[in-house]
């Protein structure tokens, strides 16, 4: 029975199914999203309701599930974003993030294998504000950036494929980029992600014009070290 | 689907209108029902509102070809490999029965509609050549489908062989099977069609054109899924159908939905008996039930005779 427009139903046979051979072939070619998708849908679920519970929490996080926002192209327009300062949250976001590496906010996954319409909207909302903590933390997409940011959503939401992703993408890196990971981005990551707010209870779309250093501040985010 | 209760409902009013039901005008009434049975049949698979199955979907009928078309062009480039993952090989083992069955010989033309990559053709060539102590004679096979880029696959496997598109033993051509555009009248000694036929719009028109090619004494061979009848094995094909099939797709292929396409597509297929009867219905004739399963039913290759 179809709770969301995205949901395909699932068995838990199937779900082992999914996370057994999707697990193996998001090892096998990283770049498949859908993949890595998947296995985070079929893992996740215990985690997601921690963060539903810590959202119902917070009067935002209350209103962010009552409302359900979703970031588009409509609702994080670029053309309102290119027009602020790259000192705003939105326009490092825009800035240094969306124009120089081309991406748009509709190319994230959608979610299909979580069976509750509120989860399912949860998981969503992680995966579209990634890209807002990327800016947030200063972290670039690199493969290095993302497996620190990886480590850090681990610490603010608890969910397996971060930890999975953290732990065994590092086989990409070279040997001082593994080295680096550990000894200085690793600690950063348990540190800061720990230290800071639930991010999850932010309601991104109102605060894209402050002074992101200024947000920073208020949200406990201990920027990650300059990478090279 | 054909239900018992209208198979009586249409014997009845020829059975009450006799004063008594002899041998002879029963079976002239199980005859009749059986007739106007596929004639139903027949119609089922389009209604009267110009709309057709697409798998579990409703399409118009003008779109189900590019819809069919769409799903080849995406699994082109893995359909060998998806082959082998859902059917763990046996597909294979499949397509080579099927050959045996027709026992082509060196003169052979054969005429391999929706043959795509070139499994069925390359079986056909091969088992000519084992027969033939090595060469090929004069046997020939067309390789016709609708979609380019599965051609596109097989024409590139063939070259790599060193049999050239175009040449002595081989041609590929892209066209519909419920026209044939550019095949001849009585031109062919054989027509094979392997896991296709049950995606073209009109079944009836792909049978009549197949009739029309074939030379009298011709041999039209369908090498399709079939239904599987045993109850236990039917209920974990379904399970593997519905409940694999469509994440081994979106794994290996990322494409689940043609995959459940695919699963979808093979239930709403005629049975074994049906299929014969389409066959008879467009002048084929056929030898004994004119159908062998294989696996159980999971696939079936049907034969008929144009004499």
């Amino acid at each position: 029975m179809k709770l969301y427009p995205t949901h395909i139903p699932t068995s838990l046979f199937e779900k082992v199914l999914l996370t057994v051979g999707g697990g193996l072939k998001a090892l096998h070619d990283p770049l498949r999203a859908d993949m890595v998708a998947a296995v985070g849908e079929t893992t996740g679920r215990a985690a997601l309701v921690r963060l539903r519970d810590q959202m119902l929490r917070s009067s935002t996080g209350r209103r962010i599930l009552r409302e359900r926002p979703i970031i588009t192209s409509e609702t994080f327009p670029p053309f309102r974003l290119e027009a602020l300062p790259e000192s705003t949250l939105g326009g490092a976001y825009y800035h240094g993030f969306m124009q120089k590496h081309g991406y748009v906010p509709e190319s994230r996954v959608p979610v299909h294998f979580i069976d509750d319409a509120e989860l399912a909207y949860v998981m969503l909302r992680y995966r579209q504000v990634h890209d807002l903590w990327h800016a947030m933390t200063g972290l670039p997409p690199t493969v290095e950036g993302e497996l620190a940011l990886k480590a850090f959503e681990y610490a603010q939401t608890g969910l397996p494929m971060t930890a999975l992703g953290a732990a065994l993408g590092p086989v990409l890196l070279s040997h001082n980029e593994r080295a680096r990971l550990v000894s200085t981005y690793l600690p950063w990551a348990v540190m800061a992600g720990t230290r800071a707010k639930p991010l999850m209870n932010v309601y991104y779309e109102e605060v894209l014009e402050e002074d992101l250093e200024a947000l920073r501040q208020e949200l406990r985010v201990t920027p990650a070290p300059a990478l090279a | 689907m054909i239900r018992p209760s209208s198979l009586a409902a249409a014997a009845r009013p020829l059975l009450t209108s006799a004063a008594r039901a002899t041998p002879a005008t029963t079976a002239a009434a199980a005859a009749t029902a059986a007739r106007l049975s596929t004639t139903r049949m027949l119609r089922d698979q389009h209604d009267a509102s110009g709309t057709t199955h697409f798998g579990f979907r409703t399409v118009r009928e003008e779109d189900k070809e590019s819809l069919v078309r769409g799903v080849f062009s995406s699994v082109a480039d893995n359909y060998d490999l998806m082959n082998d993952a859902m059917s763990g090989g046996v597909h294979r083992c499949w397509k080579s029965a099927f050959i045996e069955r027709l026992a082509p010989a060196p003169d052979t033309r054969l005429l391999d509609v929706a043959g795509g990559t070139g499994d069925i053709a390359l079986r056909f060539l091969d088992y000519v050549r084992e027969q033939n102590g090595g060469a090929l004679g004069a046997a020939h096979v067309t390789v016709f489908d609708i979609n380019p880029e599965m051609l596109r696959v097989g024409a590139q496997r063939f070259s790599k062989l060193g049999l050239e598109n175009g040449g002595p033993h081989v041609s590929f051509v892209e066209g519909n099977a419920e026209e044939l555009a550019g095949i001849e009248d009585n031109s062919m000694d054989a027509y094979t069609i392997a896991f296709g036929i049950r995606n073209c719009t009109h079944i009836d028109r792909v049978i009549r054109q197949a009739y029309r090619v074939l030379k009298p004494g011709g041999r039209f061979m369908v090498l399709e899924f079939g239904k599987v009848n045993n109850p236990l094995l039917s209920t974990l094909y379904d399970a593997y159908s519905f409940r694999v099939i469509p994440h081994l797709g979106q794994i290996l292929a990322n494409d689940r939905d043609s995959y459940q396409y695919l699963v979808e597509s093979i239930r709403k297929f005629p049975t074994q008996q049906q299929f014969v009867d389409m066959m008879k219905h467009e002048g084929f004739q056929v030898v004994g039930q004119g159908y062998e399963d294989l696996t159980f039913g999971v696939a079936t290759i049907w034969s008929g005779w144009k004499l």
